[in-house]
């Protein structure tokens, strides 16, 4: 009989997978423009609703336009930056792990202050100053993100290097000549590749969090892009009256970031039993 | 003839504590040479000061260092990596965690060659085979895209045996290669290991505690204890003569089945390896010699017994012609 674990992961990456697949191909099955309003068709509520109409599954927005597209194109602005965001930090946070698990002595000293001065800035409200100084835009929510999620990688990266640097086949590896970067490329970082796997999984949902937070207070991607933040932050003037404009993109939202972080923790435990010997 | 080791008053330090003092050995070409000692008296340090592979708060010291007649004190890091793997290769102890588990056997051991020669997938592929049917690997082409975790520890270490004369290198250092296999698979490698010297003319510096391997295996032996060579000669010599009360009490904690009955204590020598620091002088194994005295609180004198025979010990020149 599978685990609990063994379920929760086939769902969350059913979830996850189904996302991807309607973010990229979504938007265009539905027959809508996510951009086109209609003030004649304003806030329609959804097909399953009292005057629902099928022209409509998830209904309109406070400008006509249809809500199920928007959706699904704010699926594709999330992973977008959840991806991005994390190939950023994953970049950064790795490499600096690695060299400092590595070599030890002064370079970790450094790295572990870098980690630390990280952990000390406030995420959300550095990326709302970047923001708030340059102007919001797709690029900026992305770099801003990247540049300040990197902390779980580089100290899963170093913790993860120190356990390995002096294993058995990494002293073969010296011995066979390896110079310290083939070391680091192909002695250390395939085997700890699993543990940074599941850090990205994490990262990307907090990173679509994050946005979701940003675009929320109109600091993240601009408006009229439909990210799942904003259209919660734009529907939130009529949630008294028409309450599933929030429900919808919160639902997704939560849907998402569970499904990630199920994928996630499924790694883990996969992966658990038999990293580093 | 130029020996293909020829290693001078080597030293190791980790700060205070001397790991290895004063070891001088040479390992000639199609030979065999030991280090026999145990646990703790400096062997796996010297192989790797050799290779010059020590920890970073290691200092290494050595009148010389030769490889082929060349010093490799004198080399830089970026020569060390060319010699190393290629023109001087070792195995260790572990066959299980030696190799890198994210790789197949194959790409593991076509990296080792592509790394120090330029040759096609091909070609290194072809080397690869050859060499795992060379030490015994059956089936060797499934073998090739297995990966480490699917095979025995006596298969595992035959692949390490075969990677390491990927590069055909002059040298091979095996720091204990049968301690963690069974007896039966034991005695196989170490037969693989002497018909490799045969066939392609390699020195093979050995390290050990087992004399039974060194009975079985070696050309020459270098007893270690407390980090310097002790006594060294040629293994008929020294196993006819030890002259070392160490050398002796080593030889005699062997268990040799029908001699020693059910219930009798095996034989030992009482005590441990003392750590060796600045300013220590005398012999170190005085405090668990039976015949220790007075005068081996003084500089220990080198003998020479016979051609090759040397032991560093007071009492030892009784048996021989002294100098």
């Amino acid at each position: 009989m599978p685990r609990l674990t063994q379920i929760s992961f086939v769902i969350g990456l059913t979830i996850v997978g189904l996302v991807f697949v309607a973010a990229v191909i979504g938007p265009w099955l539905t027959g809508h423009d996510a951009f086109a309003q209609n003030l004649n068709a304003r806030l329609i509520p959804p097909v399953w609703m009292e005057g629902g109409s099928s022209l409509h599954w998830l209904g309109t927005d406070q400008l006509g336009r249809d809500y199920l597209t928007r959706l699904l194109y704010g699926a594709r602005i999330s992973l977008f930056i959840g991806v991005l965001t994390v190939i950023t930090s994953g970049l950064i946070g790795t490499s600096l792990g690695v060299l400092g698990g590595f070599y030890g002595g002064r370079i970790d000293d450094a790295v572990l202050f870098l980690i630390t001065c990280r952990l000390s800035i406030p995420v959300v409200l550095v990326a709302l100053a970047v923001v708030g100084l340059i102007g919001s835009s797709l690029t900026l929510v992305v770099s801003t993100l990247g540049l300040l999620l990197w902390d779980r990688f580089a100290v899963v990266a170093r913790a993860t290097t120190m356990q390995i640097r002096s294993l058995d086949y990494v002293n073969a590896a010296w011995c066979s000549g390896c110079s310290p970067l083939d070391i680091m490329r192909h002695e250390i970082l395939p085997n700890i590749s699993s543990h940074l796997l599941v850090v990205c999984t994490l990262e990307i949902a907090l990173a679509i969090l994050l946005e979701a937070s940003l675009s929320f207070l109109g600091l993240g991607v601009p408006p009229p892009l439909p990210s799942w933040g904003l259209m919660i932050a734009e529907g939130k003037d009529y949630m008294f009256f028409s309450a599933w404009v929030i429900m919808i993109p919160g639902l997704a939202l939560f849907t998402l970031v569970l499904g990630m972080n199920m994928v996630g923790d499924g790694l883990r435990r996969a992966f658990g039993t038999q990293v580093i010997k | 003839m130029t020996p293909i080791l020829d290693v001078r008053n080597l030293a190791v330090r980790f700060g205070p504590t001397l790991a290895v003092r004063n070891a001088s050995f040479t390992v000639q070409k199609g030979e065999t040479h030991c280090i026999v000692g145990e646990s703790g008296c400096g062997k796996s340090v010297t192989a790797l000061a050799i290779m010059n592979l020590l920890a970073r708060n290691a200092r290494r010291d050595a009148q010389a260092i030769r490889f082929n007649g060349q010093d490799m004190l004198a080399y830089s890091d970026r020569q060390m990596e060319d010699v190393r793997g290629n023109r001087m290769a070792m195995i260790f102890q572990e066959p299980m965690t030696s190799l890198n588990p994210s790789f197949t056997i194959g790409s593991q051991m076509i990296e080792v060659l592509r790394r120090h020669h330029a040759t096609t997938r091909h070609e290194a592929e072809q080397r690869a085979i050859a060499l795992m049917q060379r030490v015994g690997i059956t089936a060797p082409h499934m073998r090739l895209g297995q990966y480490p975790h699917q095979l025995s520890g006596g298969l595992r270490q035959r692949v390490m045996i075969a990677m390491a004369l990927m590069c055909d290198p002059e040298l091979l250092i095996a720091d204990e290669p049968t301690t963690a296999l069974d007896v039966t698979v034991q005695a196989q490698i170490l037969r693989l290991l002497a018909e490799l010297k045969q066939e392609l003319g390699l020195g093979i510096l050995l390290i050990t505690h087992d004399l039974g391997i060194v009975a079985r295996v070696a050309d020459h032996v270098s007893v270690m204890y407390a980090g310097e060579v002790i006594e060294s000669g040629r293994t008929a010599q020294l196993f006819a003569n030890p002259a070392h009360p160490y050398t002796r009490g080593l030889i005699d904690c062997v268990p040799v089945p029908g001699k020693i009955r059910p219930g009798e204590a095996l034989g030992s020598i009482p005590g441990t390896v003392p750590v060796m620091k600045d300013g220590f002088s005398g012999c170190a194994f005085r405090f668990r010699c039976p015949q220790a005295s007075e005068v081996c609180t003084q500089a220990v004198p080198r003998h020479a017994l016979g051609s090759d025979h040397i032991v560093h010990c007071h009492l030892a020149p009784s048996q021989g012609a002294g100098q």
